[in-house]
């Protein structure tokens, strides 16, 4: 997905995870993750680099698909479908 | 008819490799081993770092507290209601009275090191110890405490924190469950 299309998602679930430090990004994206239907999608703010390479190994296990990463302006939203 | 024994063969075959296979699947499971030694700040805070991360993904998580780590699961606010005798007692004064009072492994300064590693991280949102190891209860994370290590240092049962899967055990039922884990660790 290329980053026009990745912002043209549409997001079912947004987990504002900027406050916190690893593991709190992974920590908050499990706990928001038994909120959402399989199919939807689920962006994760954070603040973290680090975050923007777990979440991915995160989705490969869980079998999540993940969609990618914006870059903002001091954060990160990585976005994956259930 | 040799034809039918073939099948047969291959039948029996295929029936050993699925019994092989579950045995493999048995003998590692998706879950995390790990001895906790140190009763320094620093790597405390690694393990438990480590631990909520790996439970954060859905793997099971064990911490086989020994030796000097024993002391960062005190309660300061318990005590032993007389049971000590003098060198464990003297034991006790010396080593941290919980996991609020660790020290660091390195650039501690008689305590300046890890005031002023608590101040970055409370400005960075790093969980500290203590946060740490309420979300391990939280998540499920058990805890073990060695026994012998546990008598050796002197400390008692009625002063440790109140944690949800706390046990004591010894190593062999480490031994049994770091067999069965995809990965051990010793901090």
């Amino acid at each position: 997905m290329n980053a026009e299309e990745l912002t043209q998602v549409k997001v079912d679930k947004s987990v504002d995870a900027r406050g916190t430090s690893c593991p709190g990004p992974l920590l908050a994206a499990k706990k928001a993750i038994g909120q959402i239907e399989k199919g939807q999608v689920m962006e994760v703010l954070s603040a973290d680099e680090g975050t923007r390479r777990d979440i991915p190994k995160w989705c490969n296990k869980k079998g999540f698909e993940y969609l990618g990463t914006i870059e903002e302006s001091g954060f990160f939203k990585i976005l994956l479908r259930k | 008819m040799p034809q039918e024994a073939e099948q047969k063969t291959i039948e029996q075959k295929i029936e050993a490799l699925e019994k092989q296979v579950k045995q493999l699947q048995d003998q590692r499971q998706d879950q995390l081993s790990m001895v906790v030694f140190s009763n320094d700040l620093d790597k405390i805070l690694a393990a438990l770092v480590i631990a909520v991360g790996a439970a954060a993904m859905d793997t099971k998580v064990k911490l086989f507290f020994t030796f000097w780590a024993i002391s960062a699961l005190k309660d300061k606010n318990k005590n032993a209601g007389g049971k000590k005798d003098f060198k464990s007692k003297m034991l006790g004064a010396m080593l941290p009275h919980s996991i609020s009072n660790l020290k660091l492994s390195k650039l501690n300064m008689e305590g300046m090191g890890a005031k002023m590693i608590k101040s970055i991280m409370k400005k960075q949102n790093v969980a500290s110890p203590e946060e740490l190891l309420k979300t391990a209860a939280e998540l499920g994370i058990e805890i073990c405490i060695c026994e012998m290590s546990m008598n050796m240092m002197g400390f008692k049962k009625e002063e440790m924190i109140d944690y949800p899967n706390l046990s004591y055990c010894g190593v062999a039922t480490f031994l049994a469950d770091a067999g069965e884990s995809s990965i051990q660790l010793f901090i």
